[in-house]
């Protein structure tokens, strides 16, 4: 399909749609419509200039499309049957149902009456399309994200009890909240750290205990929020980088983990990562036992084996 | 059809410099062809719509102007159809053998659709949440729709929560798949296992369980009921023979059978181990007992699979020691057996 030929199809789907538009506003400001429907102010007139030669055939001044100015405000006094938009198609029916039943997943439960109540009627507009073969199950801890997300909507620094899984501990620190988001299944409160002077990520079911404290949410001015559209961890060229040799039961963590590289390699498959932190990639790739063999660096390579020789020691020691 | 001409010419103003005349034209050639075939209650044929609609103005008895006209005549009809109008054919009488064309409104028209403020910033939110994803435009598309229909949507509303959606290109041909009861053939790559195999399925339906994507249907080859994650589909699905070929059991529970599969487990296991004080903060959190002691915390671990958990516990070396059960003790020793053979300096060499 053309670049042309796409344009062409959104142009007419949009003058499809302008008429019904501007026959449920009377008197809309031109200005107000071209930024609700997002187009710039001249694109408009010009869509209002075509639509206004556009008409029943006969193409009489009584059958075209008519429409009064009245100074930067319009009114549409003839529509010439485009009285309607056009019925949901399969893609949109689709898409605004999936995005309905996440929503719905994932909004606490003051909002949900709201969304369910859209989404049947939605379904109901769009008759045999609503009928969309996807089903949602998020795995929400209702009760604990309803919690962080009042807090949040409060206004709030708070006090937060967090777990790291990179450095295995649990920290108090002090944070001013941004917002909370839900990627790939799970829900994070992105905040400013103050202990850390930087945004963080916080994912709410690590978030052992938190307090909500007087003083009003202080971040930064123009913090940068996360781009989170291709997941939350984002690799930077500057962490550790891990060689490993995996064997088949440990496949999945290039799947799970964010992989520089996984090049099959006899039974065996040759993966670098990098690691935010090497003890937790001792903490991973120790885990994995004998199904995976650690290549470099040499550090944690040295270790990796050194811990699980130490461990060994405490079974052998008298009583062990 | 002078008089006609001379009219709109009258009306039309100097077509606008960003829209190429040619554009403008065919735009306002459909335009009018939409309204004339939801004016009309017979069907019209393309002569009676040629000698109606302007823009399609041809000598129909020189074949190459004839030709020409019905070349356009087709691209408008595919153009329209892909917009979704729902273009009926048919013929006016028995005896018309040329097939004819209308519109009928109410199959044209969106039904009404009363939503509360509430309920249209919800939609409006949803149609946001695509926003990095395939199915943005469709969502956006939709949504202008409802506007269109008289729905205010403020596009300032949040809910507290926004969940980031995304899908694998494997979504869009599953679904319609699914919708069309179509079979598919597809590529899967398992992790386990060395090489991608060929899979084909009927697809009962898509799955967004714990935010990632599987489908569900039943394996042609395996003759069972049969989910699979969409990440792991390697290149396009390919739907292949008649729609309506096959029907999902009755009250099909599709998270169910992804849950049954993929899904977390009964811990039902108690482990007892003794950790350094301090240490192994991730256990703690586990742990549904910590008894403190001088020299080390002793915790009771809730578990589901042994291998699992004695994977967790080697990863926390010397600071935890298994007091049992005994097999999970004899699986962590032999585990960290395997590591230190695994990692001896010798054997640590990077392969050229």
């Amino acid at each position: 399909m053309t670049q042309q030929h796409r344009t062409s199809v959104d142009r007419l789907g949009r003058l499809l749609n302008l008429v019904p538009y501007l026959l449920a506003r009377p008197g809309i400001r031109v200005a107000d419509a071209a930024a609700d429907l997002g187009v710039t102010e001249r694109q408009l007139r010009e869509d209002l200039e075509l639509l206004w030669v556009c008409g029943l055939p006969g193409y009489g001044p009584g059958d075209l499309i008519d429409m009064a100015f009245d100074g930067d405000r319009v009114t549409v006094t003839y529509d010439a049957g485009i009285d309607r938009p056009l019925r949901l198609t399969q893609d949109e029916a689709l898409a605004l149902v999936v995005a309905l039943r996440m929503l719905a997943e994932t909004s606490g439960t003051g909002n949900r009456d709201a969304i369910e109540h859209a989404l049947a009627k939605i379904e109901n507009a769009a008759g045999d399309l609503a009928d969309a073969p996807v089903a949602v199950r998020l795995p929400a801890d209702a009760e604990q994200l309803d919690a962080i997300r009042a807090a949040v909507e409060g206004g709030h620094a708070l006090h937060l009890t967090y777990y790291t899984a990179a450095r295995d501990e649990t920290t108090d620190r002090v944070v001013d909240p941004l917002r909370v988001i839900m990627v790939g299944g799970r829900a994070y409160l992105e905040a400013w750290c103050r202990r850390a002077e930087a945004t963080r990520m916080f994912r709410v079911d690590r978030i052992d205990a938190f307090t909500v404290l007087d003083e009003p949410a202080a971040p930064p001015p123009h913090v940068d929020l996360h781009d989170v559209s291709d997941g939350v961890f984002h690799p930077t060229p500057d962490l550790p980088l891990v060689t490993l040799r995996v064997g088949r039961g440990s496949r999945w963590i290039t799947e799970y983990y964010p992989c520089e590289e996984v090049r099959h390699d006899g039974d065996e498959w040759l993966v670098t990562m990098r690691v935010t932190d090497l003890g937790w990639a001792q903490r991973l790739l120790l885990g994995l036992g004998a199904d995976v063999t650690v290549l470099g660096p040499a550090e944690l390579v040295e270790r990796i084996r050194a811990q699980a020789a130490t461990a060994l020691d405490q079974y052998a020691a008298p009583g062990g | 059809m002078v008089q006609v001409e001379a009219a709109r010419r009258g009306r039309s103003h100097v077509p606008a410099a960003s829209v190429s005349k040619v554009s403008r034209t065919r735009t306002e050639r459909l335009v009018n062809l939409v309204i004339c075939l939801l004016s009309t209650r017979r069907f019209l044929t393309a002569a009676q719509i040629a000698a109606t609609v302007p823009g399609y103005e041809h000598d129909p008895d020189d074949p190459r102007d004839h030709e020409a006209f019905q070349r356009k005549f087709e691209r408008d009809k595919a153009e329209l159809r892909e917009l979704g109008v729902p273009l009926e054919t048919g013929t006016a009488s028995v005896f018309d053998t040329e097939p004819g064309y209308r519109i009928a409104h109410r199959e044209y028209a969106l039904p009404d659709i009363l939503l509360s403020p509430d309920e249209a910033a919800a939609v409006g939110i949803a149609a946001r949440l695509w926003q990095h994803a395939g199915l943005a435009a469709a969502a956006s598309s939709g949504l202008a729709k409802l506007r269109a229909a008289g729905v205010d949507v403020d596009p300032h509303a949040t809910l507290g929560v926004e969940p980031v959606v995304t899908v694998d290109p494997a979504f869009g041909p599953l679904t319609s798949a699914a919708r069309d009861r179509r079979a598919v053939t597809f590529t899967y790559r398992a992790p386990e296992v060395d090489d991608p195999a060929t899979r084909r399925l009927e697809p009962w339906g898509v799955v967004c369980w714990q935010g990632r994507w599987y489908v569900v249907g039943h394996d042609r080859d395996r003759g069972a009921t049969r989910c699979f994650r969409l990440s792991r589909i390697v290149g396009p699905v390919r739907a292949s023979g008649p729609a309506r070929a096959f029907a999902p059991p009755r009250d099909v529970d599709l998270i169910s059978h992804v849950a049954q599969r993929f899904g977390p487990v009964a811990h039902t296991g108690r482990a007892f181990v003794t950790v350094r004080p301090g240490r192994a903060a991730g256990l703690r959190r586990w742990a549904v007992d910590v008894v403190p002691g001088p020299d080390s915390d002793r915790l009771t671990v809730p578990y589901a699979d042994v291998e699992r958990l004695a994977g967790t516990l080697v990863g926390y070396g010397a600071d935890v020691r298994v007091e049992g059960p005994p097999e999970l003790r004899e699986t962590v020793i032999q585990q960290l057996k395997e590591v230190v053979a695994r990692h001896e300096p010798l054997s640590t060499a990077v392969p050229t």
